[in-house]
């Protein structure tokens, strides 16, 4: 396919105000950069969803929005909480908090493909010194009810996003297929700025004084909350948490239901986040036994189902 | 004649379907054309990532014309009928219809239309869009293209374009807005422009120009020559895998081979460890030095372009991705060791096996003690075998098997090894799950792998006895939990290392050693498999065999599913199913290597002479019997009486049955089969001779019963052997 978009040499592009961005040697300019990249394909740059989520996905912006006909572009950081994924700060790869950059184009447009690869060019993996590949990973999340045709995308054999045709959401049919990109920023920035150990990762992009690390800004994070995830979270309350958000959702979806509209399905569904969310650290603690396991995922679900049902019924849903 | 090509251009087609769907595309446009009456020629068909591509030979110019005839009203009918005919046949007027003579029933109309062939074109055309739109991708999606009957065109990934020359000419068509035409693209980034194309010839041609080879086999060639030389060049050799060759072919149009290098301490780890994750989550191929063995710390992987530095930085990325790959299988490695295997066994008790059959860890105890039991049978040290069993699910657990299920048993046997256990107790951890299919080997007793067999056997015969405890069984559509394959295991266990097992008891020992909830009436009544009337309350036992042993009811239903197997087993060696059923239903036959023995000797009996001879025999006397008993609705079955006996080949006959029950009897005792088939052919004379000379039927009311009775005792006789009345010919 042909692409659109002009081919320029990596790392020096003019951000906004001219400001020139370093996407190989700093993390933030990395996000600026692939922000911008979206920015000029039209897509509405969000900032991160002010809940704990497990991923990109669960952002309203991706999960609800993703449902109905009305066209939806846009793209924002979210920051991804997975806590059985930390390790005190002690594993060069693995956090329990990280970032994620999502994209989400409803129509998907025919180009895509394309477009995302430009986007790789702007923070200097040129696809052709370097061996980029699409490669099949069907999409699923339990929690979510949702599902989709794909690819992982790998850069010299590492995994660098997540490409995603949505076909069904809260067991609901897409009525327009929107394409979903996640970027894994950490790993991307790693290899971008040639580092084996997520710490290191410059964050600012300086080397004078005011230079800062991921490390410096995160690695007293990653250790306290392993703690809190592993050791200290207090597993009666969270099971409390779990039950109230879920009454929550179900009482919110109730009220807010009428023969023709819908008018509370956004806060319903923070109650579905939030019982996600519990869910996962509850995991975490191991508290949780492999048939107890499934039948909170299936909690969650319904939670998810019925939100998306609201949704639909909703402005934003194209009632 | 001209030539048909077809390309389908879309995204990304996952590597593991492109063979299949490219075998689809061949057969669906073939037939549809042929359906259509357009006899064309030789067709082949190709698949790269981007494409599914299909030419055809010999397309003929168009269709045969057809004559149609449709039968009409009768001379005189009502108008609307007329009409109504006119109307259905194309025809302007009456006049156009035929008129045909039926005396008994009324003249009637009939209208005859040549209906002239179809352009190739326009089939091509039909057929190319209905393929396309009932393509059978086992799984595909939706991407905003609208058919005109108002569902949506579904595709692997979004289908982009599509080529369809017929002679060099496009073939016009539009399916979901996409039109057809004659340009396509090449490699995603060294050939992205549109070019059109002429012919097969051209289009392979231009293909490769654009760094795209269109033949997957071509490009798997390319792959293997390349990863053999790089390997020589580095005095190393190939880990050969065809499965992993087949999915890099699919994961490039342009396929160039690279090696990288790993730290050495990595080989630390047991080298399946290290070639598992190369290869399951990079495709990377592993490396062995040629003499030793040993793993190199080297690898290759398959990239889709040749760059400018000669792929540096691909070398260098895959490096790093490998490192870590390998950095987490040594954690694993190293985190494992930490645990004994014991503990391991303890935290089986956390994974369920199957709701209704509880976890892993009651699992594992049931099989400890089928283990022990069967020891004895395989010469097996009776307590390691229950050690091996105890342990022989631990690995599961392990983070190892939890990153690399395929490593399970193997994973175990080196966690074993590494703490010191018995050297066989840990090569039955490996063996237990073997034989995995019908190719796989066997252990073997006279290998040293007793203690392995008999942990295979238990782990086999605990899962079907747990299956069908809670009325799990194959049906003809399913078999979710692998069962057949668990039945055959066992055969080809106990039949290629010869062993006696009375599978019956082991079985029913198994059956009392579970403890199900309830199960639903339903599971139990959709019996699949039965010999004998099936009872739906559990634990009814029976009596079986001539030793008088209890035997489970289910067992005995699970009996008559080890029979089915045995029979397709041995059926794909080449023997007799009748012959099988005829020792089967002597009843009591639980024991596989005595079945297998006693259908071989049977077979060569029946290729004798006097074992075709008897066997015409002994039908001839169970058919008049069956006559006459259905006549006089009374059995003849039990002792004819001595002093009734009249005729000298009756008297003969009755000797000779007395001597050969004797003989087959004893013969069968020492289970020499042979013997008993050589004693059984001297019953045939004396049978020969019952038939010519004595009428069985002779008005003396009692004389005729007591040589009914002695035509049951031919049969009566036999039965030590088998049962002759199942066998066919």
């Amino acid at each position: 396919m042909p692409t659109n978009v002009a081919v320029k040499s990596a790392g020096r592009h003019a951000g906004p105000n001219g400001v020139v961005l370093h996407p190989e040697k700093s993390f933030q300019d990395l996000i600026l950069t692939l922000q911008t990249f979206w920015a000029d394909q039209g897509c509405v740059i969000l900032q991160p969803y002010d809940m704990e989520v497990g991923a990109g996905t669960f952002h309203p912006a991706t999960a609800l929005r993703a449902l109905g006909p009305k066209p939806w572009n846009a793209a924002y950081v979210q920051p991804s909480r997975r806590p059985t994924d930390g390790r005190y700060g002690e594993n060069p790869n693995r956090l329990q908090h990280y970032y994620q950059l999502q994209v989400i184009m409803k129509p998907t447009p025919a180009d895509i493909q394309d477009l995302y690869l430009e986007s790789l060019r702007r923070i200097g993996l040129s696809p052709e010194t370097h061996d980029i590949r699409f490669v099949e990973d069907d999409w699923e999340s339990p929690t979510l009810g949702a599902w989709g045709l794909g690819w992982e995308v790998w850069c010299d054999g590492m995994e660098v996003s997540q490409f995603t045709y949505f076909q069904q959401v809260g067991g609901f049919d897409c009525d327009v297929v929107s394409a979903e990109i996640t970027y894994g920023l950490e790993r991307l920035a790693m290899y971008v700025q040639g580092v084996d150990r997520v710490y290191d990762l410059s964050f600012n992009g300086r080397s004078d004084a005011r230079r800062l690390s991921y490390g410096d800004i995160f690695l007293q994070a990653e250790q306290e909350y392993s703690r809190f995830n592993f050791e200290y979270a207090d597993t009666e309350l969270l099971q409390q948490h779990f039950k109230d958000a879920e009454k929550e959702c179900q009482a919110l979806l109730k009220q807010g239901e009428s023969d023709t509209c819908h008018e509370m399905a956004l806060p319903a569904y923070d109650q579905c986040i939030k019982a996600s969310h519990v869910f996962n650290l509850l995991d975490a603690r191991g508290v949780i036994s492999v048939t107890e396991r499934q039948s909170y995922i299936l909690r969650v679900r319904e939670m998810a189902k019925a939100c998306c049902a609201a949704w639909l019924k909703t402005e934003g849903g194209g009632a | 004649m001209p030539e048909l090509l077809l390309e389908l251009f879309s995204e990304e087609i996952p590597a593991c379907l492109q063979a299949r769907a490219a075998d689809d595309l061949r057969r669906l446009v073939s037939d549809g054309l042929k359906a259509r009456g357009l006899e064309v020629g030789e067709a082949e068909s190709f698949a790269t990532p981007q494409r599914l591509a299909l030419v055809i030979d010999d397309v003929p110019a168009k269709s045969p014309a057809v004559s149609e005839e449709r039968k009409g009203p009768r001379v005189g009918a009502p108008e609307a009928a007329v009409k109504g005919f006119l109307k259905a046949a194309g025809l302007a007027a009456l006049s156009e219809a035929d008129v045909v003579k039926d005396e008994k029933k009324g003249d009637y109309y009939v209208a005859r239309t040549k209906k002239p062939g179809s352009k190739a074109a326009e089939i091509i055309a039909e057929v190319v869009t209905e393929t396309v739109g009932q393509f059978p991708w086992p799984k595909s999606m939706r991407f905003n293209r609208p058919l005109d009957n108002g569902s949506e065109l579904r595709w692997i990934r979004p289908l982009h374009s599509i080529v369809c020359l017929l002679g060099g000419k496009v073939v016009p068509f539009e399916i979901a807005g996409i039109k057809s035409g004659k340009t396509t693209s090449g490699h995603r980034f060294l050939g992205n422009e549109r070019f059109a194309v002429k012919d097969f010839v051209d289009y392979e041609k231009q293909l490769k120009k654009h760094k795209v080879i269109l033949d997957t086999a071509r490009r798997a060639e390319i792959i293997a020559d390349e990863a053999r030389a790089l390997a020589k060049n580095a005095k190393l050799a190939l880990v050969e895998d065809e499965a992993l060759l087949a999915e890099n072919a699919g994961l490039t149009e342009w396929p160039v081979v690279l090696m990288g290098a790993f730290d050495k301490s990595f080989l630390k780890v047991p080298a399946e460890c290290l070639i598992t994750s190369m290869k399951t989550h990079q495709k990377c191929f592993s490396l062995r030095e040629p003499r030793s063995k040993k793993l190199a710390n080297k690898f290759l992987l398959v990239s889709n372009l040749k760059t400018k530095d000669g792929g540096k930085k691909i070398v260098a990325g895959n490096e790093k991705v490998i490192a870590a790959r390998l950095d987490d299988a040594k954690f694993f490695w190293e985190q494992d060791l930490k645990h004994p295997l014991d503990e391991m066994a303890n935290a089986l008790d956390r994974i369920t096996f199957h709701e209704k059959l509880g976890s892993q860890k009651q699992r594992v105890e049931r099989i400890a003690d089928l283990a022990f039991q069967i020891g004895g049978s395989v010469d097996a040290d009776k307590e390691y075998a229950r050690r091996a069993a105890q342990l022989c699910k631990a690995d599961l657990v392990s983070g190892m098997v939890g990153e690399f299920p395929e490593l399970q048993g193997l994973m175990g046997r080196y966690y074993a090894e590494a703490a010191g256990t018995k050297p066989d107790i840990a090569r039955a951890i490996e063996l237990h799950y073997k034989p995995k299919g019908p190719t796989d080997t066997v252990p073997k007793e006279d290998e040293g792998d007793a203690v392995a067999i008999a942990v295979a056997l238990a782990d086999k015969l605990d899962t079907l006895v747990g299956f069908w405890a809670i009325g799990e069984k194959p049906t003809g559509s399913g078999d979710p939990y692998q069962l057949r394959r668990a039945a055959l295991g066992v055969i080809r266990l106990v039949l290629e290392n010869d062993l006696r097992l009375q599978i019956g008891s082991i079985t029913t020992a198994g059956f009392e050693q579970i403890r199900v909830p309830d199960v639903p009436k339903s599971a139990q009544e959709s019996t699949t498999y039965k010999l004998t009337g099936q009872s739906t309350e559990l634990r009814v036992m029976r009596d079986f065999g001539d030793e008088g042993r209890q035997i489970d009811d289910r067992a005995i239903d699970l009996l008559a599913f080890f029979a089915d197997r045995l029979k397709v087993h041995l059926r794909e060696k080449g023997a007799r199913h009748d012959l099988i059923d005829a020792v089967f239903s002597l009843g009591g036959q639980d024991d596989l290597a005595l079945i297998v023995k006693r259908v071989d000797a049977l077979g060569e009996f029946l290729q004798t002479d006097d074992g075709a001879n008897l066997l015409t025999g002994v039908k001839r006397a169970q058919n008049i019997l069956s006559i006459e008993e259905k006549k006089d609705k009374v059995s003849y079955a039990g002792t004819y009486e001595v002093a009734l006996l009249k005729d000298k080949e009756e008297l003969a006959l009755a000797a000779a049955i007395e001597s050969v029950r004797q003989d087959t009897e004893a013969a069968i005792e020492v289970e020499n089969f042979a013997g008993a088939m050589r004693a059984l052919a001297e019953l045939r004379a004396p049978v020969d001779a019952f038939f010519d000379h004595v009428t069985v039927n002779v008005d003396d009311s009692k004389l005729r019963e007591n040589r009914l009775r002695m035509l049951s005792e031919i049969r009566a006789a036999t039965l030590t052997v088998a049962d002759f009345t199942k066998i066919s010919g």
